[in-house]
């Protein structure tokens, strides 16, 4: 037996309230490593490196749709290769499902996204049907749609020239990712926007959003520069950024998700401050005597403090370790893609330090006083 | 016997209790030789317990003189006193006092843990000590799974195990029967005879004191004879 050996069969003694303990540092870490990710996500700066697509919002607000005008001037914009526009259509599937439907140029949406995969002929169908869908593999697994199928989709922000918000299309192609990054990322679809355009009721000329597709990686940076520029004091001007931010900034329009996150972070280890202080506390309460006996022999204070102290430390360490662990696993299996969560370094080594804090937070009072403990007081029961 | 093994002079102690200061021992003095075995006898409250923490090393005195093994130990600091513990003093209580989470062996190996021995060294010597005490066969058994008799067995080997002169035993066999009380008592009587273990054991027991070579009787703090 080492000294270790002794703190590892200190943490034996009630095994269930080790065990429930120990669950709830790892559910802790497990929620602190995958918001840690999304809060690490967000709170990242512009990075343009390896971007291979920007996109256009209105600098106010993506959900202010740009005219289509801007288009040929776009275009124009050395560096850009090909543009596509999406406007987003609000889908409603059987009254209450929200899906991610857009409306977009069917030949501008295989030209800018070659990262998605359908048969020649379900591509030019997408094109010269009036009323065409195409769904990504994703969602028309989910709802079990066939190509052929007429498909009742509901608008909650377009209605139809007559009013109403139900719009029907026609299902005519399936797409798919290229690599399994992609694939995941398919449970979206699209409508033909010609079609949108000519029988909403608010009319035509809105573009949405520009998505633009760059001759040159390397010049993201300078292209997004140079679109804004050209935009900058017109009554449309643009914030251009790449798509992986873009993302980020739909997810953001949720609200603040930053302080969100801070403040879930915040809840929970409060919480658990709470359940294992009191863990650690109880455990010191109940065995009294037997620090006094260690004592005793002669260990001195300082030892008594190390063994309690270690003891907090180890069940932190194991549960927090754990914890992250679960976290990583869990974020390479819903991240990547356009919501790139990654449970990495960073979020590692804010968690590490969350264990060592705690462990001294929950373990410092007790173990301060354990070592405290007058002998012949403990040992008479006093 | 040689030379004073433990010499105690002129000590007083006294606790504080609320706003009242109370004097326990009244300049109490002694001597106990090398290789004595004394039983210490007294009413509750005499302050048994008081001089035998006092000698232990656990406390120190208000006033006076202790002395035990050439150390005076009534200067040592707190962390002294405790290596002192560690290398010069076995303790034996009344209720055992093991560790409830570790084995046997383990136990009796605690003490070791302060000492420079290694794995092999240490195993080695846990296992001399509960061959004296007769508790080979248990040395895998948690002290739940053991007898009175034997968990005091298994508390004497961690008391023997690092090999210390003067064992310390507040009421061994207060808890047990008549039987496995004369067994732990003549164990005890072994390891004065025959390994020369100095030994100051309280007890309110007139036939355990018989197994003790000599005993004191205390009451209100101060000794009252000392037989031969
Ligand atoms: N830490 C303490 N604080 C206050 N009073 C104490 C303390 N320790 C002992 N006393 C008091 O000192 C007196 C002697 O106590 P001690 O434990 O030495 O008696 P004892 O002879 O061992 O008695 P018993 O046979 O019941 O074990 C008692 O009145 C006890 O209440
Ligand atoms: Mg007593």
């Amino acid at each position: 037996m080492t000294r270790l050996g002794f703190v590892i069969a200190n943490l034996g003694r009630r095994k269930t309230r080790t065990i429930l303990t120990l669950l709830s540092i790892v559910t802790a870490f497990l929620l602190f490593g995958l918001l840690q990710a999304v809060n690490v996500l967000f709170s990242a700066g512009a990075d343009f490196v390896g971007a291979t697509r920007l996109v256009t919002q209105a600098r106010v607000s993506f959900t202010q749709p740009l005219p289509m005008r801007l288009l040929p001037q776009i275009e124009s914009v050395s560096g850009v290769d090909q543009v596509m526009w999406a406007q987003w259509f609000g889908g409603v599937w059987q009254e209450s499902t929200q899906l991610i439907v857009f409306a977009t140029d069917p030949g501008r949406l295989e030209a800018v996204y070659p990262e998605f995969v359908m048969p020649a002929d379900q591509w030019r169908a997408f094109r010269e049907t009036r009323t065409s869908m195409i769904a990504g593999r994703a969602l028309a697994d989910q709802y079990g749609w066939k190509i052929g199928q007429k498909l009742p989709i509901g608008s909650n922000i377009f209605p139809q020239k007559d009013g109403s918000k139900s719009w029907t299309f026609d299902l005519v192609g399936v797409f798919d990712g290229k690599d399994e990054e992609w694939q995941r990322n398919t449970n979206l679809a699209y409508v033909n926007f010609a079609y949108f355009d000519e029988a909403n009721q608010f009319g035509s000329g809105r573009a949405g959003t520009f998505t633009i597709k760059l001759a040159d990686p390397d010049r993201a940076a300078e292209v997004a520069l140079a679109i804004d520029t050209m935009f900058e004091n017109s009554p449309d001007e643009t914030k251009t950024q790449t798509e992986r931010d873009f993302n980020i900034g739909f997810f953001k329009q949720i609200g603040d998700i930053g302080l969100i996150v801070r403040w879930i972070l915040f809840a929970v280890f409060f919480t658990l401050l709470l359940v294992v202080g009191n863990t650690i506390a109880q455990s010191v309460r109940e065995r009294i005597p037997e620090l006094a006996i260690l004592k005793t022999l002669g260990f001195s204070d300082g030892a008594v403090l190390g063994f309690v102290l270690a003891e907090a430390a180890a069940l932190c360490v194991i549960g927090g370790i754990a914890g992250l662990g679960l976290a990583t696993l869990a974020g390479t299996m819903v991240g990547g893609g356009n919501l790139p969560i990654a449970v990495d370094h960073r979020v590692w080594t804010a968690g590490l330090a969350a264990i060592v804090l705690l462990a001294l937070a929950v373990g410092l009072l007790p173990a301060l006083r354990a070592s405290r403990l007058t002998i012949v007081d403990a040992l008479a029961g006093r | 016997m040689s030379e004073a093994m433990i010499r105690v002079r002129d000590v007083h102690k006294s606790y504080v209790r609320g706003r009242q200061q109370v004097e326990v021992l009244h300049g109490l003095t002694l001597d106990i030789p090398n290789g004595d075995f004394v039983a210490l006898m007294g009413p509750s409250g005499s302050g048994k317990t008081t001089l035998l923490n006092l000698v232990g090393g656990l406390d120190r005195p208000t006033s006076g003189q202790i002395e035990v093994a050439g150390v005076r130990i009534d200067q040592l600091g707190s962390g002294q006193l405790a290596r002192w513990r560690a290398r010069n003093v076995g303790f034996v209580f009344q209720f055992y006092n093991l560790m409830p989470v570790l084995t046997a062996e383990r136990n009796v190996e605690l003490p070791l843990l302060l000492t420079g021995l290694s794995a092999a060294q240490r195993r080695k010597s846990v296992a001399v000590a509960l061959e004296v005490v007769g508790l080979t066969d248990r040395a895998r058994h948690k002290p739940k799974e053991l007898s009175g008799g034997q968990e005091q067995r298994v508390a004497i080997a961690r008391a023997l195990v690092s090999d210390p002169t003067v064992l310390i035993c507040d009421e061994p066999t207060g808890d047990l029967d008549r039987r496995t009380a004369d067994e732990i008592l003549g164990l005890l009587q072994v390891l004065n005879r025959e390994h020369g273990k100095t030994i100051v054991m309280v007890t309110h027991d007139p036939k355990a004191a018989e197994f003790a070579r000599r005993t004191l009787h205390l009451e209100k703090g101060q000794l009252l004879e000392q037989a031969a």
